[in-house]
């Protein structure tokens, strides 16, 4: 197939850049999804009943030819994906992250991944910033669910800007791919002039006592820890792990080197996520202590998403006394 | 090794089906382990897919315009190994190589390992799911090209399955052809005894789909039915093809312990001997 001949509005659409905008991620997805659609006809957007929370819809009602609303079926839709993708389409399916990682979990296993099918599941409403939903609505666990798939790539954007190229990317790239989209408002993180890559982590500054990493929203509050740390004397650097698989090993040990403390900050479980993946990683390369910050083996509860932030300890302040607490 | 050519000559695809079972048993036999059973049931029908309806390539595999076959009831890998060899898509040799470790051949059919194979099956409930998306896909893309998805009764008990059907339907995936391989027994016993499946045909017309039901076993029936599925243009055909499990031979057929046991020397010989004899 040919591609539209609307280059032109695409390109209008892709020059309105989020850099420096607030913006829930899962909004900047759907902006993003939209200039896509306008660019390339083999995008094809799957959603199983939640297009306007997804922000799917603007996709649907501009190319309605190439949405599928499965209804509320994810194990449907992840493979109908599969699909598509061995038609030589590229789908990007999404639902809330709880249910495209956790309902569908053996269908990405198994369809997607064993097969290396080019498919993005790009899910929203993951972490505890879902808010007022609850646990059920809460996905924790989805990073690890992903992270243990052979050939999976891990995407976590961490804010609107960084959004919209990594689903550009996301389409580039030929095979599974994981994105990990938040319901809250984002604050801009990125400066305008990044370029985002997959597979590549964006240390701020480099800190020579403490490394905080970071990934998803929880990089605004690292930045805001980070400079709390420094009005007391503390020189914490914070590194946005935005890909957490293939893991940046360069960039984790550019970042840690001849730091006492590594801290690692994300809204997922300790277990098996972001601070999972560095344990791991440092552990058998450059061993230091690499406190997690995350949910504690616990599940969410309702809340706004402000509330959620204070209740399980993952704010600015939480991070700079983690580390004042810790560095003794 | 006969070559490959199409045709709908029935006593020349019966001849061929005969093949594909006695070479299903041969390398079941060598592999020591595999599922016997539901290879065997589904034997004519894959037969009258690749050696008459589906517009494929084996020389080609990847050619565009092809007719797609998904193999939702992975566990039939047998079956499809021993066509795709039959029909020249890899040399006969390899289907001795089955299940061992380094082969193409996997226990359950991986498309990234043999070309032939679209997509890894082997999960049940999965391909009908995959094969519309396929056939919307490729419905999309302008091509003509159908999907035919083989899924087991017993398989029809995974709620994505009707997932799957409400979507097509909804959908109207006119170019997706879905058989059931009715032999009516699963690894734990009859279906009817494990889990009632029953009336499947019944079930499939609930959900909006052109329901055919056949003698899995009958090549005339066989090839009418895709024949009658291919002028519908409004909705996705499935065919209900009753089948005996472990057709082909007595010592396997209808016996719910031949699901994933491979025949010992003794049973293949006997069972080349009946099938042989069995003009």
């Amino acid at each position: 197939m040919a591609n539209r001949s609307l280059e032109q509005e695409g390109s209008k659409v892709t020059q309105e850049s989020l850099a420096g905008k607030a913006i829930a991620t899962r909004d900047a997805y759907g902006a993003a999804l939209y200039s896509l659609g306008m660019k390339d006809d083999r995008i094809v957007v799957l959603d199983a009943d939640l297009s306007c929370s997804t922000k799917t819809i603007k996709f649907a009602k501009a190319f309605p030819e190439r949405f599928f609303n499965v209804g509320i079926s994810e194990q449907d839709m992840v493979c109908t994906a599969g699909g598509f993708a061995l038609a030589g389409l590229i789908p990007f399916a999404s639902t809330f992250a709880v249910f495209e990682t956790g309902r569908a979990w053996e269908q990405v296993r198994q369809t997607i991944a064993y097969s290396s099918l080019n498919v993005k599941l790009a899910a929203t409403h993951a972490g505890i910033t879902v808010g007022e939903d609850g646990a059920s609505h809460q996905a924790l666990e989805d990073i690890a669910l992903m992270r243990v798939i052979p050939g999976m790539t891990i995407l976590v954007p961490s804010d609107g800007y960084e959004t919209e190229q990594f689903v550009t990317l996301a389409a580039e790239y030929d095979g599974p791919v994981y994105i990990r989209l938040g319901r809250a408002k984002a604050e801009p993180v990125m400066p305008s002039d990044y370029r985002a890559e997959i597979g590549k982590g964006y240390l701020f500054e480099k800190g020579s006592e403490v490394c905080i990493i970071a990934t998803g929203m929880m990089v605004s509050e690292a930045l805001r820890a980070s400079k709390m740390l420094s009005e007391r004397g503390i020189s914490a650097g914070v590194l946005n792990l935005s890909t957490i698989k293939p893991l940046d090993q360069e960039s984790i040990n550019q970042g840690v080197q001849g730091c006492r403390l590594v801290v690692t900050v994300e809204e997922h479980s300790v277990i098996g996520g972001l601070g999972g993946a560095v344990a791991e990683f440092l552990s058998e390369h450059y061993p230091i202590k690499v406190i997690r910050i995350g949910t504690k083996d616990t599940f969410g509860c309702s809340g706004s998403p402000s509330e959620l932030l204070r209740n399980f300890r993952l704010t600015a302040e939480d991070i700079s006394t983690t580390v004042i607490d810790r560095l003794g | 090794m006969t070559p490959f050519k199409q045709t709908r000559d029935t006593a020349f695809l019966r001849e061929r089906a005969k093949e594909v079972r006695i070479e299903i048993l041969k390398m079941l036999n060598l592999a020591g382990s595999g599922h016997t059973g539901g290879s065997l049931s589904a034997a004519d029908i894959v037969t009258a897919l690749y050696y008459c309806k589906m517009r494929h390539n084996p020389f080609n595999p990847d050619w565009q315009e092809r007719d797609r076959f998904i193999l939702s009831k992975g566990h039939a890998a047998p079956l499809l190994y021993v066509v795709l060899a039959l029909t020249g898509y890899f040399d006969m040799a390899v289907l001795s190589t089955l299940r061992k470790i380094g082969s193409p051949l996997q226990g359950h059919p991986s498309s990234k390992l043999l070309k032939g194979v679209e997509v890894s099956t082997g999960s049940l409930g999965q391909g009908l799911s995959i094969a519309n998306g396929l056939a919307m896909g490729l419905r999309i893309k302008g091509l003509s090209s159908r999907v035919y998805c083989l899924l087991g009764d017993g398989e029809i008990q995974e709620g994505q399955v009707w997932e799957a059907a409400m979507t097509a339907s909804h959908y109207r995936t006119a170019n997706l052809c879905a058989i059931v391989d009715n032999n009516g027994l699963q690894i734990d016993g009859r279906c009817a005894e494990v889990m009632k499946v029953d009336p499947i045909a019944e079930k499939w017309a609930a959900f909006g789909w052109n329901t055919l039901e056949i003698d899995g076993h009958n090549m005339d029936e066989i090839l009418s039915a895709f024949d009658r599925a291919e002028q519908i243009n409004d909705k996705p055909t499935v065919i209900v093809a009753k089948t005996t499990k472990g057709k082909g031979s007595s010592i396997f057929e209808d016996k719910v312990q031949y699901h994933g046991v491979a025949p010992t020397r003794d049973e293949l010989e006997f069972a080349l001997k009946e099938l042989q004899g069995n003009g």
